[in-house]
């Protein structure tokens, strides 16, 4: 199963954006679970992109207006849920923020 | 017993099973649900004149095993699909599964439908459809849901369960003691549910109570060194053996003014057997400390013999939520008297709303003579309650004070 952890943290997580992972990657890369990711600049470097009756719209910052933003992703494979609740329980960030464990969609991408 | 009575039973004792069972051999939620409804739909037809079968649970995996094969064969469409019906479809005599295999296969359906990733309300609603066998307008209606709605969640959770990846098993070692307390809980809401039921359809509710009893000893069956299940069995049961005596015509009936004789003493001992069992074991938890307070007062000849100290040494054992405290405050206000409950009540918070905090006042200034007082407290107990019960128990002190 492949599963996209998000990263998400309010404005407070910032304070640890140069904490580095602590060891978390590379046990995860030793395993071999981790399939890809990467930190993300702050959300007011974001442009949200919408379509609408052919039309372009831009908006400054991100779509969601939620307190918790992403801060960064990981996809990683694994066996089931109890494994990517294992592997993002032991994430850093879990600690101050909170991370959102998405099941990918298997189809015809893969 | 007539065969429909032996349908009925058959049906409540076997449906887990026989689920869980092709669960594990399909790997699907759906198709195993719809195999093992469509087994029962034969035996419906069958039974009545070839007679209940002498092992009915294997007649009827026998048989849901046989659909799903049906169904396989007519979705195999890969090589790897049709390798599986041929390992499935070869054993056309299948030997008996050890005992073992089964039970793990229901143990495995209780912690998949109590897995935490799932919305609370989602696993007591899952539970009561897979390891229950309640149709989902029963299961609707119990919980005051459309029926639509409550099968859409279903499906919603069985999606979930299949595109998550949540696992069809008992979690490892190292993640039981974070499990099992999802597993109790639901059990414990399932039978509050049934027993303190304020509205819905009577019937299903007592059936709640009744199968909530029948999944916990199953419950500790499966897990017989896992002190907390048998607290909670202790403490269904000892409640469940008040359950004749706890209203009469509609009204509600405290406990001191309970017919005692009327208590099933049979769930009585072993509610406390189970829990001295439990307590044996040296590892405390919030059912067992509940069950001996239920024990306290269902071994208690009469109300006045009830052990009023160590019930309130037990509440201060449970965490102290405000509904804690109050119990606890009751306890000590039996145990010392009205006039020390009275003054602890002051300091209670984060009960505002809640009837029982004004119905508790009263009772104490009742019991210290200041009826006034008690009638006004009783007046404001009566506005906060919803169900005719308790409102009919309300105006009856009140009318005691008010003379």
């Amino acid at each position: 199963m492949k599963y996209l952890l998000m990263i998400c943290g309010d404005e407070s997580a910032e304070a640890h954006a140069q904490d580095g992972c602590g060891g978390w990657s590379e046990e995860m890369e030793a395993r071999g679970v981790v399939r890809g990711g990467a930190g993300l600049r702050p959300p007011q470097e974001a442009t949200t992109v919408r379509v609408r009756d052919d039309e372009l719209l831009l908006t400054d910052g991100p779509f969601a207006e939620t307190k918790e933003q992403i801060g960064g992703f990981v996809l990683i494979e694994c066996a089931d849920l109890d494994e990517a609740i294992e592997i993002a329980g032991k994430h850093p960030a879990a600690a101050y923020g909170t991370i959102e464990i998405r099941p990918v969609l298997e189809g015809p991408f893969e | 017993m007539s065969v429909a009575d032996q349908l009925d039973r058959v049906f409540r004792e076997e449906w887990g099973q026989v689920l869980a069972t092709l669960i594990r051999v399909t790997g699907d939620w759906e198709v195993a649900e719809e195999c093992v409804q469509e087994a029962f739909a034969i035996a419906l037809r069958r039974w009545p004149e070839d007679g209940v079968p002498d092992k009915p649970g294997a007649w009827l995996t026998t048989t849901a095993r046989r659909r799903a094969i049906d169904w396989m064969r007519r979705e195999a469409v890969g090589a790897a699909k049709l390798r599986e019906v041929a390992v499935m479809a070869g054993a056309e005599d299948w030997p008996e599964e050890p005992e073992s295999v089964v039970q793990d296969d229901l143990l495995r359906l209780m912690f998949t439908c109590c897995h935490p990733a799932l919305a609370m309300e989602t696993r007591v609603a899952l539970t009561l459809r897979t390891l229950a066998g309640l149709t989902t307008a029963e299961i609707a209606r119990a919980f005051l849901v459309g029926e639509e709605a409550m099968s859409k969640r279903l499906t919603r959770a069985k999606q979930k369960i299949k595109h998550a990846g949540i696992p069809y098993r008992v979690p490892p070692d190292h993640l039981l003691p974070e499990r099992t307390p999802a597993v109790l809980a639901v059990l414990y809401l399932l039978f509050n549910e049934g027993y303190a039921a304020t509205a819905g359809a009577e019937l299903v509710r007592d059936g709640l109570a009744a199968e909530a009893i029948r999944l916990a000893r199953l419950l500790v069956r499966l897990m017989p060194d896992e002190p907390e299940a048998g607290g909670l069995l202790a403490l269904m049961l000892l409640h469940n053996a008040r359950r004749d005596t706890r209203s009469a015509g509609g009204v509600l009936v405290t406990l001191d003014e309970q017919d005692r004789s009327r208590w099933h003493l049979d769930e009585i001992t072993e509610g406390t057997d189970l829990l001295d069992a439990a307590l044996n074991r040296r590892q405390p938890g919030p059912y067992q400390v509940q069950a001996a307070i239920a024990a306290c007062h269902a071994t208690a000849p009469t109300a006045a013999d009830t052990d009023w100290p160590q019930i309130a040494a037990l509440y201060a054992q449970l965490k102290q939520t405000p509904i804690v405290r109050l119990n606890r405050i009751v306890a000590i206000g039996m145990a010392d008297g009205p006039a020390v409950g009275l003054k602890l009540l002051d300091d209670l918070q984060g009960l505002d709303g809640y009837y029982l905090l004004p119905a508790t006042r009263a009772d104490f200034l009742r019991r210290l003579g200041r009826q006034a007082e008690a009638a006004d407290a009783y007046r404001a107990a009566l506005d906060l309650t919803k169900t005719e019960a308790e409102q009919t128990y309300l105006q009856r002190r009140l009318d005691q004070v008010s003379v």
